[in-house]
């Protein structure tokens, strides 16, 4: 095979775009994953209860619960993680209450987003910055 | 100076003043021959409850020099309003007397000439008087300690904070709450609290790190005059982050905005008079978390060592700051009628310690707990020409002099020493005891390291240091000042996001622009790491001070700070 200069660099970049592919079919970005979770709904008026740090004591496990009285499924997303999604709850109608808690990891400092999905399908947006630091001094 | 007639017009207002909010109303006092115990306890007693606050004593049983911070720099809504006003500033906005004993307390402003004329201030045998005068005019007061109370000084880091749970237990005090407490670790807290200390341990946000379920006594309810008061304490929330986390791994902490409004709701509900929050959050914090949180009569701030004339009000709750190192108590009276706060009066005591009397049998308790250490704790092992002091958002003489010490004993480019807004002052002409060198660096976990580090970690490190500080949400705030640095200069600007703040680091040996991908031996103690290793802290101060004999510092030009 007799390569030229233009055929090779045509060869290199092609070898990044099938490099790149794996990671951007992997992780959907937000916008993509909240798109595909509200499924057209309307975004309503209510609010609910997102509960994080605001400082992480620890990045590697950090506790975030939620409490979304009326809502159907709930999606966790990690916003600033190279895979954003976390966990998507969902409750059916003999659920007491519609709230969870559990630990996630976040990779550095970033908006933890909760979506809830409301039984006439309307959309709930509640969020937080968590700070992930390496620690400083205390007075 | 103030002159006779003056002095008589500021004592008239003296016995008017308190109670309100707005600035400019706190008691007048004359010149230090004027000043008198009477004077500095003068209080025209109000409503029905007495509240006694005290802070961040940092262990400092013997009275102190203690220069108020030069930078504080406050920022969005907190620009320019207390206590982010310092010097000339301060004295304007409380309306108090340049030169005046008010303002040598309250301010750096002619800290060293001031500081001749109206002496040393603190000492828990002065404080001991004050509260026993309180006491003597209303029995039933409460007297609540905000916490950073165990650390902090020599005989308090050899005795692991026994020396200052004796004090604190023969004081009478109420109830506490805590922070460098818990740098004993986790299993002599627990001892002390269960086997010594008098008085509830208060933290309501004290969380079981693996169930994250409640894991202190959250608030005390106390009975005093007919009047029921809960008192809810705040431990200082970011206990892990900016102190060892292994020393107490069995917990979590956290301001929890949500379990302290659970918290109040439940005081309430069981009818309470009133509800006080005692708090180690920092000021910043608590105001923020006073306009959120709802049913907190009054908040007793802590943490940020802010000593503030006047009460603060948000809403309905009234701050008060207290001060650090023992320099300051507050006296707070409250009319309390019908589960709600009708009225208050308001006074920040100055503890002037050569115009206030020692109790006796606090002074006895005092010179016991240090006996055994008095040969150790008096060893003159320097003097100082220049001024050593501390506070202040950038930089400080003590810490100068503690970044040279490190960057020569421990052969070092580039020394970082911890923000900590503890330790006394020394005047020029003042020798340095091992006590002195403890008041500003005794902690378990004081070991020096020497690492290197690439340019890109330095800059990392102070961009996170000052985002602790300078981030527009003080939720996001841990309290404490920029880390101090020998042997490298840069700019901050205070106005910028995190990553953007920190510019122009120099080394200043070569004269070189720091480079992000050079490393570059780095020296510094207070490691939140376990298993740092290397001599400890007051040793190395220790060895240098004996080789430069008088301390002589040059004015430290090597911070740029900008965005103000």
């Amino acid at each position: 095979m007799n390569l030229s200069r233009r055929d090779a660099l045509w060869v290199g970049l092609g070898g990044l775009a099938a490099a790149a592919l794996p990671g951007s079919v992997m992780a959907a970005t937000n916008d993509e994953l909240i798109a595909a979770f509200a499924a057209g709904g309307a975004e309503g008026t209510g609010t609910f209860t997102l509960t994080a740090p605001e400082i992480a004591e620890n990045g590697n496990t950090v506790p975030v619960s939620f409490d979304a009285p009326g809502a159907v499924a709930v999606m966790l997303l990690a916003t600033g993680n190279p895979e954003p999604a976390v966990a998507t709850f969902t409750f059916g109608p003999a659920a007491g209450r519609q709230m969870a808690a559990t630990r996630i990891r976040l990779a550095k400092t970033q908006d933890v987003v909760a979506v809830a999905k409301m039984a006439d399908g309307s959309i709930l947006k509640a969020q937080t910055t968590v700070k992930v630091t390496i620690g400083g001094c205390g007075g | 100076m103030i002159s006779r007639r003056e002095f008589l017009q500021a004592s008239v207002a003296a016995s008017a003043i308190v109670g309100l909010s707005g600035f400019g109303n706190w008691s007048k006092l004359a010149a230090q021959q004027a000043l008198t115990q009477d004077q500095l306890l003068q209080f025209e007693d109000f409503g029905n409850v007495t509240l006694i606050h005290i802070t961040d004593i940092h262990a400092h049983l013997k009275p102190i020099w203690f220069r108020e911070p030069e930078w504080n720099v406050g920022i969005g809504p907190a620009k320019g309003v207390p206590p982010h006003v310092v010097g000339k500033d301060f004295i304007k906005m409380f309306n108090l007397t340049p030169q005046s004993p008010e303002a040598y307390a309250l301010t750096f402003e002619d800290f060293v000439a001031l500081g001749k004329t109206y002496g040393r201030m603190g000492g828990m045998d002065r404080v001991a008087t004050v509260v026993k005068a309180i006491r003597a005019a209303r029995p039933d007061a409460l007297l609540l300690d905000g916490g950073d109370t165990w650390h902090g000084s020599m005989t308090s880091y050899l005795t692991k904070g026994q020396d200052m749970v004796n004090v604190m237990n023969a004081l009478g005090t109420d109830a506490m709450t805590s922070h460098w407490e818990w740098t004993f670790g986790t299993e002599r807290v627990k001892e002390l609290v269960e086997t010594q200390l008098k008085f509830p341990f208060l933290g309501a946000n004290i969380f079981d790190a693996e169930w994250d379920e409640p894991a202190f006594e959250p608030y005390k309810i106390f009975e005093k005059n007919g009047t029921r008061i809960a008192v809810i304490g705040q431990a200082f929330p970011y206990m892990p982050i900016a102190n060892p986390k292994w020393m107490f791994p069995e917990y979590s902490f956290g301001i929890r905005e949500e379990r302290m409004q659970a918290m109040v709701d439940e005081v309430r509900a069981t009818g309470v008079d009133l509800v006080v929050c005692l708090s180690h959050n920092g000021f910043d914090v608590d105001r923020k978390m006073a306009g959120r949180v709802k049913g907190i009569d009054v908040i007793l701030t802590g943490h940020t060592h802010d000593a503030i004339p006047e009460p603060v009000l948000v809403g309905e709750t009234i701050l008060i700051a207290s001060g650090s190192h023992g320099k300051f108590v507050s006296r707070v009276d409250l009319d309390v009628r019908d589960g709600k706060m009708m009225g208050f009066r308001h006074k920040l005591i100055p503890i002037f310690s050569d115009v206030i009397t020692p109790d006796a049998d606090m002074a006895a308790l005092i010179d016991a707990e240090r006996a055994p250490y008095k040969a150790d704790l008096e060893t003159v092992v320097g003097t100082t020409d220049s001024l050593l002091y501390r506070r202040g958002n950038f930089q400080g003489t003590w810490d100068d002099l503690i970044c040279q010490a490190v960057i020569s004993e421990r052969d070092t480019d580039i020394a970082m020493s911890p923000g900590v807004r503890w330790g006394a002052s020394l005047m020029p002409g003042d020798n340095i005891t091992r006590e002195d060198i403890h008041s500003v660096c005794s902690m378990t976990y004081g070991q020096v390291y020497r690492t290197e580090m690439t340019g890109e970690t330095i800059h990392t490190i102070l961009e996170d240091v000052a985002d602790n500080i300078f981030n527009a949400d003080p939720y996001y705030q841990q309290g404490g000042d920029m880390v101090r640095i020998g042997g490298m200069a840069f700019a901050c600007d205070v106005s910028k996001p995190i990553g953007q703040r920190i510019t122009n680091m120099v080394h200043l040996k070569s004269g070189e622009t720091l480079d992000a991908a050079k490393t570059y031996m780095v020296g510094g103690w207070g490691s939140v790491n376990e298993g740092t290793e290397g001599p400890m802290i007051w040793d190395v101060i220790e060895s240098h001070l004996k080789k430069i004999g008088t301390v002589k510092l040059e004015p430290n030009t090597s911070v740029t700070v900008t965005g103000l």
